[in-house]
């Protein structure tokens, strides 16, 4: 099975090790990965900020990009919920996309993808897969097949972490406060890896973590995913 | 034109007011306790439902047929009520509403009237203009009666009155009813029924708004808890109905759609305790005059947006308030508007009307969009999508700003794999501002995000990098 | 100047709004008329339910008070050491009576609602409205299982009240608390 990686702006440039475990764990299922260089962003940030026109060319050289591909696999709810709900109304019709969780659940068909992660972890499924993409329990599902997992159920886990992409720079405090309760929750889970389909969600959550010293580490599902005994995964430098 | 009192005069914009909300700690415990029990309670409500997503689907549909025809229906509907004795009223805006209603206060010489809560009143500032006229209007329902008392604002559509807890309304029954009552709920309800029991027995003319107006039979339809409604509706001699010109719905059997769905979005019941339907005038019981007055004031306007428009669809539920992360922690007032959370934040600027007013403008930015609204809406406005589509139309009002060159930069940038590379290698020199993998602090605009959480260091490849090196 | 009426409807028109699609009605229409659903259900609000063969008997229990009968409920309603109170009545005399008595048009077994619409054995809406104290008559085949069916038997233009359970409040802390301005007692018979 052929399938292109679109790895989003965001990881390609700050999360990479996110990207080569997507890489590692489709691999190990037997697709065939391929990472099209010409690919860049799906223009969400532009088209939620109130920047339509400019996320149109966007969504053309996406579709542009990847039209030639059966599947296209995006560690992120948010970037392929922007794809498939939002790219049709700017006049495109984009490739079939998925959400990682999504595309090894329905169509790989698994659920035990051989993992091995030795940690205790509690999950943040974030509001675009929940809400947009209705991605719904498969990423628990996922987690509750790797073995060594010690998965602690996340209190109030369907609320927003206070991200919003630029809503967290233009309404700062209240994201903060969103924010301030996300990680609570987390901090009452015990656990000492936060996992999320989404860097930016984890990205928010994390920084909001790592400035308290609160030593919970934001690992995105597809590292551990990826995890085995042979080959287990390791902090990033 | 006067400037639309559906927006608070002299309100700061969301950010700023958010700002002093997020810092009010009782606020913030008053919210967070009552939006949690009503989140669990509505869940359960809409739980035993096998049917709730097809009543939804007819609500929306109902709606969408009803903004489709709605000069048929408006006149159907005038002249189902004018046949059964009532008299029908139109306006423009609040000014024109204000007055009519004031002259028909004059006309039988009222100088205290009896009110149901209503947002259409509370969104043209109906009882400030009443009390400019020499009309005092006395606000029945409990929450209405506590921000009326309190010389508040409200602070959600549903319970006005949520940002208070027990022991502020306590204090505030004492201080303006002068009687000593304990802080328990069942006592203040009581200290409230002795309070209005002989404005109700003695006030001739009453003031309601309408949650639905049926169009073929021209029955009027009031939801409520307490009696105050049955109240006003049933002993005065003149009521005074105001209601905006989208709460229609084309026939009685359309009523059986709304008469599920609103009180288990709103209350989170079954059903709620009353709900009064009238047509016109009936010959001995109740009042013997009726007035419907139906307001535009920036319905029509808003009509007009093929995208905008769904949020006429709303029947002012509040379960988008109640399941809205960023409502629960800045409360109403900072919305400054009778419509406050994710519905004010759709429906307050269209009804303004001027992206140009920086309040209003402000307003479609205060969202996540997380889409917890979109989800329990009942009527499924699809609000995440109508705030971007209104960002847009911020956007294109502001012109150029700094944000906006920032953006073309970024979108030129991202037009091109290798600018979009050469940016990422010329970004990643920003490790060198990182200590120990994360850098603590950015100049603006990056310091909003560096306030309250730190930013992973670029890492020195990207993953294109690697990928060229390791799969190219 | 056109008038306001004019100038609303014209802005209407002007805005063009293309026809919506058919409403689709996939809803459940009918629901269970059982009388325990709807006991239960009237129960669940924190009114009174008795299940009972016949009237005068449980009425004995209002011996000694002041209530306000409708002049038409049936005359075997009516029994001795009562003070029956009947039209025309004042604001007042209704405010003061201990309680009334009424039947019902419909009520719903999925909602626990009463509907009256002020027809035989119900008078005029004040009359359920002053007295703190409502008794209400349901006959087993005046249940209709849903929203839906009771709205179908339902005149429109009558004067209707619905009613679930005694009037209460979520104006405090957005929790439910009975008791306010309407009666704060609703004492519901079904009679099988």
């Amino acid at each position: 099975m052929k399938v292109a990686l679109f790895a989003t702006c965001l990881t390609d440039t700050f999360f990479p090790s996110t990207a080569r475990a997507v890489v590692r764990l489709l691999e190990r299922l037997g697709c065939s990965v391929e990472f099209p260089l010409d690919q860049t962003c799906c223009g969400q940030m532009h088209f939620n900020t109130g920047y339509r026109e400019h996320a149109k060319p966007l969504a053309r050289k996406y579709t542009d990009v990847f039209q030639n591909y059966d599947y296209v696999v995006a560690p992120s709810g948010s970037c392929a919920g922007m794809v498939r709900e939002i790219h049709p109304t700017l006049g495109t019709s984009p490739p079939r996309t998925f959400e990682l969780a999504e595309f090894l659940v329905d169509v790989l068909g698994v659920t035990d993808v051989g993992a091995w992660f030795p940690h205790r972890v509690t999950y943040h499924p974030t509001c675009h897969s929940l809400r947009m993409l209705g991605v719904g329990d498969k990423p628990m599902a996922l987690l509750r097949a790797v073995k060594g997992l010690d998965l602690v159920e996340l209190p109030d886990s369907t609320h927003c972490c206070g991200f919003g992409g630029t809503f967290a720079v233009k309404n700062a405090e209240t994201s903060t406060a969103m924010l301030a309760d996300k990680m609570r929750c987390v901090l009452d889970t015990g656990a000492e890896v936060l996992s999320a389909g989404d860097n930016s969600c984890l990205m928010h959550i994390g920084g909001g973590l790592s400035r308290l010293r609160a030593g919970v580490r934001p690992v995105h599902l597809a590292e551990i995913l990826a995890s085995t005994e042979e080959d287990p995964w390791r902090a990033t430098p | 034109m006067a400037r639309n009192p559906v927006t608070w005069l002299g309100s700061p914009t969301f950010p700023k007011a958010a700002h002093k909300a997020l810092a009010d700690t009782q606020l913030r415990q008053n919210l967070r306790k009552a939006t949690g029990t009503i989140r669990a309670r509505r869940a359960a409500a809409v739980a035993e439902m096998t049917d709730w997503e097809m009543l939804r689907v007819a609500g929306e549909q109902i709606k969408d047929d009803v903004l489709a025809r709605l000069d048929t229906l408006l006149v159907q509907l005038e002249e189902s009520v004018t046949a059964r004795g009532g008299v029908v009223h139109w306006a423009r805006d609040a000014e024109e509403a204000n007055r009519i209603v004031l002259d028909l206060c004059r006309a039988q010489n009222a100088a205290e009237v009896v009110k149901v809560k209503s947002m259409a009143t509370a969104e043209i500032g109906l009882n400030e203009a009443l009390e400019a006229g020499g009309v005092h209007a006395i606000e029945t329902d409990l929450a209405e009666l506590i921000v009326q008392l309190g010389d508040d604002r409200p602070s959600h559509i549903l319970v006005p009155a949520i940002h208070r807890n027990r022991s502020e309304i306590r204090e505030i029954f004492q201080r303006r009813m002068g009687v000593e009552v304990s802080d328990e709920p069942a006592d203040l309800a009581e200290a409230a029924r002795v309070y209005l029991r002989e404005k109700f027995l003695t006030t001739k003319v009453a003031i309601s708004g309408a949650n639905f107006a049926v169009a073929d039979t021209g029955s009027i339809v009031v939801l409520e808890s307490e009696g105050n409604g049955r109240m006003c509706l049933t002993l005065p001699e003149t009521l005074i109905t105001v209601m905006g010109i989208e709460k229609l719905v084309p026939t009685w059997q359309d009523l059986e759609v709304f008469l599920q769905l609103l009180p288990r979005s709103s209350t989170a019941e079954r059903m709620n305790p009353y709900t009064s339907v009238w047509t016109g005038v009936t010959p001995g019981d109740g009042p013997q005059q009726f007035h419907l007055v139906l307001i535009d004031n920036g319905r029509t306007q808003t009509l007009e947006d093929s995208i905008g428009r769904q949020a006429l669809r709303c029947i002012r539920c509040s379960a988008c308030l109640n399941v809205c992360p960023v409502y629960e922690r800045t409360g109403g007032q900072s919305y400054g508007s009778v419509y406050p959370g994710p519905i004010g934040a759709i429906l307050t600027p269209q009804l303004v009307g001027d992206m140009h007013d920086k309040q209003a403008a402000s307003l479609p930015f205060a969202s996540s969009l997380c889409g917890a609204c979109f989800e329990v809406c009942p009527v499924r406005i699809d609000i995440p999508s109508v705030l971007t589509h209104l960002r847009a139309e911020v956007v294109e009002a502001k012109g150029r700003t700094a944000e906006s060159v920032a953006m073309s930069a970024a979108a030129w940038i991202f037009a091109s794999a290798s600018r979009y590379e050469k940016a990422q290698k010329a970004g990643s020199l920003a490790r060198f501002l990182a200590k120990d993998g994360k850098i603590t602090s950015l100049p603006w605009p990056g310091s909003k995000w560096t306030s309250s959480r730190d930013v992973p260091a670029p890492p020195q490849e990207s993953f294109r990098t690697w990928w060229r090196k390791n799969r190219g | 100047m056109a008038s306001a009426r004019e100038e609303i409807l014209a802005r209407i028109k002007a805005a063009r709004v293309p026809p919506a699609a058919p409403v689709v009605r996939g809803y459940n229409r009918q629901g269970p008329s059982s009388v325990e659903l709807f006991a239960e259900r009237v129960a669940d609000y924190r009114a009174i339910v008795h299940t009972v063969s016949g009237v005068p008997e449980f009425l004995t229990s209002l011996r000694g008070k002041r209530i306000v009968a409708p002049a038409d409920v049936p005359a075997e309603w009516l029994v001795d050491g009562v003070t029956w109170l009947h039209e025309p009545l004042s604001i007042e005399e209704l405010d003061q009576a201990d309680g009334v008595l009424t039947g019902c048009a419909v009520a719903i077994a999925d909602t626990g609602t009463i509907v009256l619409d002020g027809g035989e054995a119900q008078g005029r809406r004040a009359l359920t409205l002053l007295p703190d104290y409502h008794l209400c008559v349901v006959r087993a085949d005046q249940i209709a299982g849903s929203v839906p069916e009771a709205l179908a038997r339902l005149e429109p233009t009558r004067p209707l009240t619905f009613i679930s359970g005694p009037s209460a409040t979520s104006d405090i802390e957005l929790n439910r608390v009975e008791g306010v301005h309407g009666p704060r007692t609703l004492e519901v018979l079904i009679v099988t």
